[in-house]
């Protein structure tokens, strides 16, 4: 710094990039290594391990964690994504349609449920339906009500994600379509919706995940033993055991599908951002 | 004497207040090859899309064969089959290979079975001399192979007449000559072609009829060798040098003798 020539001097503070640098991160890890010591040191350890991780009630578990819990959350979670999907193609195409109305129509389906919690909706399928159509029977029994909850929460979002996945296939491809004989319905489903599909792949699988957690909500609804899923399951056994393991089991199992699903997501995103280049 | 594959009577185009096409006549008898040639802007696409109603004409009629395309009652996805159109961008379906991309289209609009369809794949890549790019898919291959396997596709389904919108523009320029040849061979075949180009050569070797557009209107059409060696009005003129010499076009105006040479 004895260099006179004052043309291309920054802010003096006497240290080099290098040093800055490293003075930087040595204060970021001293933060972390201060904040873990604090938890170590504060935390209660025996009485954290009785609560979350007794190893005999986390036993107690199996098998019916796997064969009913965990199986009836991917069983809601997967017929609520199918039922979703296809109310938000239905309502995608709706809201790209010629016709008024239904562009109309959509777009105000759009907006209503994207605005609600997910809670509402379910207390909405569950107690307001049947109330107002004292008649009405779900295909499946709490099955097919769980599926139409979860299939209303996540029609609108997979409405605007099906239908910016359309607009970004070329209009070429329409054109190109229509000038072969296609007719307008024949394109959209052979040569439109497969490339918007592959486009949209991970959004969709974002909000499997979403849903997922969602499923959950299935708590609110009275469910029977046989129907309890990941979360009701770990509520109930925590309540009958006093203990908090079944919830930390529970959680787990949720990870164990959510975090392959979003490394999967990861995986395509990257694989299109190579594609575009 | 032969009865025209194409009749355009009186053909109106706007976009909003933009009146692009301002009344085109222009008839094209079975197994001629009309090459339409202008500047930039002059309606050539718009023209050619309202030949098969990509485009929906303000005003006019368009026939292909016996059939009126502007009768709102004609079906026209069933006369589409019948007109093969190749454009500038390819318009390859991406997510299809190669022979994937030939059959699918016979067998959803003309319901062709399996083996047919993949007969008639095969016997029209081997056309555009592509038979072994048939488990390809389209992004593995280069401009000039995409624009013939489109040709390929377009031909497949048995057209009566072929359209192209400047089948070459996106091509680099060593890739021209592989579209142009399946082209020509294709007009030595016999198809009735119209085609958008801005290839001279071509348009002098092959075409029957060129066709010159400026401002929605046709200027002046006639034998290659009339419009473009020996053009009548002076915007053809004025077109035809820029086109062949474009460095040039700001400094001189060429007389129809220089661009006979720099042609050649
Ligand atoms: N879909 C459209 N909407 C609005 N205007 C359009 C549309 N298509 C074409 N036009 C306009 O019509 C005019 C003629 O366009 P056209 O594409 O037919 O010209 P062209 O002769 O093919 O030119 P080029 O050589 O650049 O392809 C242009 O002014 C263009 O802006
Ligand atoms: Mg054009």
């Amino acid at each position: 710094m004895t260099d006179t020539d004052t043309r291309v001097q920054p802010r003096k503070t006497g240290l080099t990039r290098r040093q800055k640098r490293r003075l930087s991160r040595g204060a970021q890890y001293a933060v972390f290594a201060a904040a873990v010591i604090a938890f170590a040191v504060t935390a209660d350890w025996g009485r954290l391990q009785n609560q979350f991780a007794q190893v005999d009630i986390a036993r107690q578990l199996f098998p019916d964690l796997i064969t009913v819990a965990l199986k009836n959350t991917v069983l809601y979670t997967l017929s609520g994504f199918v039922v979703g999907l296809a109310l938000g193609l239905v309502i995608a195409l709706m809201r790209l349609s010629s016709v008024g109305p239904y562009r109309w129509l959509a777009g105000v389906y759009i907006e209503i449920f994207r605005g609600l919690p997910a809670l509402l909706i379910f207390i909405f399928v569950g107690v307001g339906l049947p109330l107002a159509f004292p008649g009405i029977q779900y295909p499946g029994g709490t099955y097919g009500k769980v599926a139409v909850a979860l299939g209303l929460v996540s029609a609108a979002y997979m409405a605007e994600t099906i239908r910016a996945g359309i607009q970004a296939v070329p209009k070429g491809q329409t054109e190109a379509a229509r000038s072969l004989g296609f007719s307008p319905a024949r394109a959209m489903v052979s040569i439109v919706l497969p490339q918007a599909f592959r486009i949209i792949l991970p959004p969709l699988t974002n909000e499997l995940v979403l849903l997922f957690k969602d499923s959950s909500l299935v708590l609110f609804l009275g469910v029977t033993l046989e129907e309890r899923e990941l979360s009701k399951f770990g509520n109930d056994l925590a309540s009958t055991t006093a203990n908090s393991t079944p919830i930390l089991v529970a959680g787990l199992c949720y990870l164990l599908i959510t975090i392959p699903l979003s490394l999967v997501v990861r995986r395509m995103e990257a694989r299109a951002q190579r594609e575009i280049r | 004497m032969t009865r025209p594959e194409i009749r355009v009577e009186d053909l109106h185009k706007s976009f909003g207040g933009n009146h692009v096409l301002r009344g085109i006549d222009l008839e094209i008898a079975q197994g001629e090859v009309v090459c339409v040639i202008g500047p930039s802007g002059s309606g050539k696409s718009t023209l050619l899309r309202c030949v098969n109603l990509l485009e929906e004409p303000t005003g006019g009629r368009v026939f292909v064969g016996d059939t009126e395309l502007t009768d709102p009652d004609v079906d026209i996805d069933a006369v589409r089959r019948r007109i093969g159109m190749v454009f500038q961008q390819f318009n390859l379906f991406p997510h299809l290979s190669v022979t994937e991309n030939l059959t699918l289209p016979q067998r959803r609009v003309l319901r062709r079975d399996r083996a047919t369809a993949a007969r008639v794949a095969a016997e029209n890549l081997a056309r555009v001399g592509l038979s072994e790019k048939a488990d390809a898919f389209p992004s593995s291959l280069s401009g000039g192979q995409q624009q013939r396997v489109a040709i390929a596709r377009a031909l497949a389904m048995g057209p009566e007449v072929m359209l192209f919108d400047e089948p070459t523009s996106a091509l680099d320029p060593e890739l021209v000559g592989d579209v142009l040849a399946v082209m020509r061979r294709l007009a030595e075949d016999g198809m009735t072609m119209m085609v958008v180009t801005h290839e001279m050569t071509f348009a002098r070797e092959v075409a029957d009829r060129v066709v010159f557009m400026d401002g929605g209107v046709i200027v002046e059409e006639g034998s290659p060798d009339r419009v473009i060696g020996d053009p009548r009005h002076e915007r053809t003129r004025h077109f035809l040098s820029r086109l062949l010499d474009p460095a040039m076009a700001e400094v001189e105006e060429e007389t129809p003798d220089q661009v006979g040479k720099a042609e050649a």
